[in-house]
């Protein structure tokens, strides 16, 4: 058996335009031997899950600087649960305040990674994540 | 989840999951392989490459709309292969932002898929999950390579037809006469024809073809692997045609989709369809066992024995040929 490459999903839903902390994101990954599946912007949760599925992830990792979190987050999570994909894990990146932060831990968001963080901490959150199961 | 019944269902979750266990060489996957191949061989196997920003994914966007929109609709499986980094073994897999129109059709199936370490073009796992796709019933199956330059030419021991995809200014006519990629297309799209020198294109290539088929005409037939001048029996030849297109406003796409049926009907009528799938098989097979007698063999040697090899071939000692007689020789 070959090693078991860790596959994530890179996705901006909603509208805001701006993708480049996705990117950076994508490409820190990259660096640390991981196939990131990067899908663009103004993805919506359907397509997000659907990609997620047809990829088989482990991980899904959302990017939003909009302020629509509360709402995005929640049906990527609930899709991926009514698709039998409860195992996968859901890291947001972004633009998150404060208050929200227990709300999405409470949905089953594991990681919650504001602006400032290392993408090297993102790396090892992933990693300790997946060593984990 | 039973992942064989599952993706002989078209349980797209199963799907998914068999091609990473494929990938991943997880144990199992195998056999679910050989459990799934009685049900292969039913979908018609369309490869697609060209250059790094020719434009590959987002004419398959297109043709599998197409496809989709048909009188007879047709079910459209996508396999599409970006390169993994050779120093992380990390890969960005990409192709998925020009495909966003396919979402939500369930009647598409589209997988990202990285090399590993393979060359020509393809991933080592690519002709199984092309099989997992066919086995779960998708009619057309798209195969797009990565970015391929002149000697990524193995999908065209992979496809009944092969796209060579070329944009303007990407070349000159030598580029056009040079072997590889060139010669190994069913079908010529000429992409970005709105920009300047697609008309020059499409006459480089139309050049390169006339001097093909004059000396094919003259010579004998040309073998499958130079793809351009086929011949059987009764002295039929396929020449590529040459289309052009504006794939983000799917111009031209028709044409496209016309010139893939019409060869599908040629490969059929001329009985060339099975000679294909007898070489695409048996190049399949060559590979698989070439990769597991190597594993086979290397596994026997002793990890000190390797190293030392290397270092005395480092050291100009001994030469490689000798040095590969020596380990199959077992000394």
């Amino acid at each position: 058996m070959t090693e078991q490459k860790i596959r994530v999903l890179v996705a901006k839903p909603g509208l805001d335009g701006h993708d480049r902390g996705a990117k950076v994101v994508a490409r820190a990954l990259r660096d640390a031997g991981m196939e990131v599946i990067y899908t663009g912007l103004r993805q919506t949760p359907e397509m997000i899950v659907e990609a997620a599925i047809q990829e088989d992830v482990d991980v899904v990792g959302l990017s939003i600087l909009s302020g629509a979190h509360m709402t995005l987050v929640p049906r990527v999570v609930n899709l991926l649960r009514d698709n039998g994909m409860d195992e996968v894990l859901v890291v947001v990146g972004g633009i998150i305040p404060d208050e929200d932060v227990p709300k999405l831990q409470e949905l089953g968001v594991r990681g919650i990674f504001g602006p400032g963080t290392s993408t090297q901490d993102i790396v090892e959150f992933i990693r300790k994540e997946m060593g984990a199961r | 989840m039973n992942l064989i019944q599952d993706t002989l269902k078209g349980n797209r979750r199963a799907i998914a999951r068999l091609i990473s266990h494929i990938e991943d060489e997880v144990p199992g996957a195998r056999e679910a392989l050989a459990a799934l191949y009685p049900h292969t061989g039913r979908a018609y196997l369309v490869g697609v490459t060209g250059a790094p920003g020719t434009g590959k994914s987002t004419l398959v966007n297109e043709l599998a709309k197409a496809y989709r929109r048909w009188n007879s609709p047709r079910t459209v499986g996508v396999i599409a292969v970006d390169p993994t980094s050779p120093f992380s073994g990390g890969a960005i897999l990409g192709d998925r932002i020009r495909m966003r129109d396919l979402a939500g059709d369930a009647g598409i199936f589209v997988r990202s898929m990285a090399t590993r370490g393979s060359l020509g073009g393809l991933a080592r796992a690519t002709a199984d999950a092309i099989k997992v796709l066919d086995a779960a019933g998708y009619e057309m199956i798209f195969v797009e390579t990565v970015g391929a330059g002149q000697a990524e030419v193995d999908i065209a021991k992979t496809a009944y037809t092969t796209i060579v995809v070329e944009a303007p200014g990407l070349g000159d006519e030598i580029q056009a006469l040079k072997a590889g990629i060139m010669e190994i297309a069913d079908i010529f799209a000429v992409n970005k024809a709105d920009r300047e020198g697609a008309d020059h294109t499409v006459t480089a290539i139309q050049m390169m073809l006339d001097l093909n088929h004059a000396s094919h005409v003259g010579g004998q037939a040309l073998r499958r692997g130079s793809g351009q001048a086929l011949r059987h029996g009764s002295g039929q030849v396929w020449r590529p045609p040459v289309c052009k297109t504006i794939a983000v406003r799917g111009e031209g796409v028709p044409d496209l989709v016309q010139a893939i049926e019409a060869h599908a009907a040629f490969l059929r009528e001329s009985g060339l369809l099975g000679q294909r799938e007898r070489e695409r098989v048996a190049t399949e097979f060559e590979h698989l066992l070439r990769e597991q007698l190597m594993r086979q063999f290397v596994s026997r040697i002793a990890p000190e024995q390797w190293d030392e090899l290397i270092e005395r071939m480092v050291r100009r000692e001994v030469d490689p040929y000798t040095a590969a007689e020596m380990l199959l020789r077992g000394q």
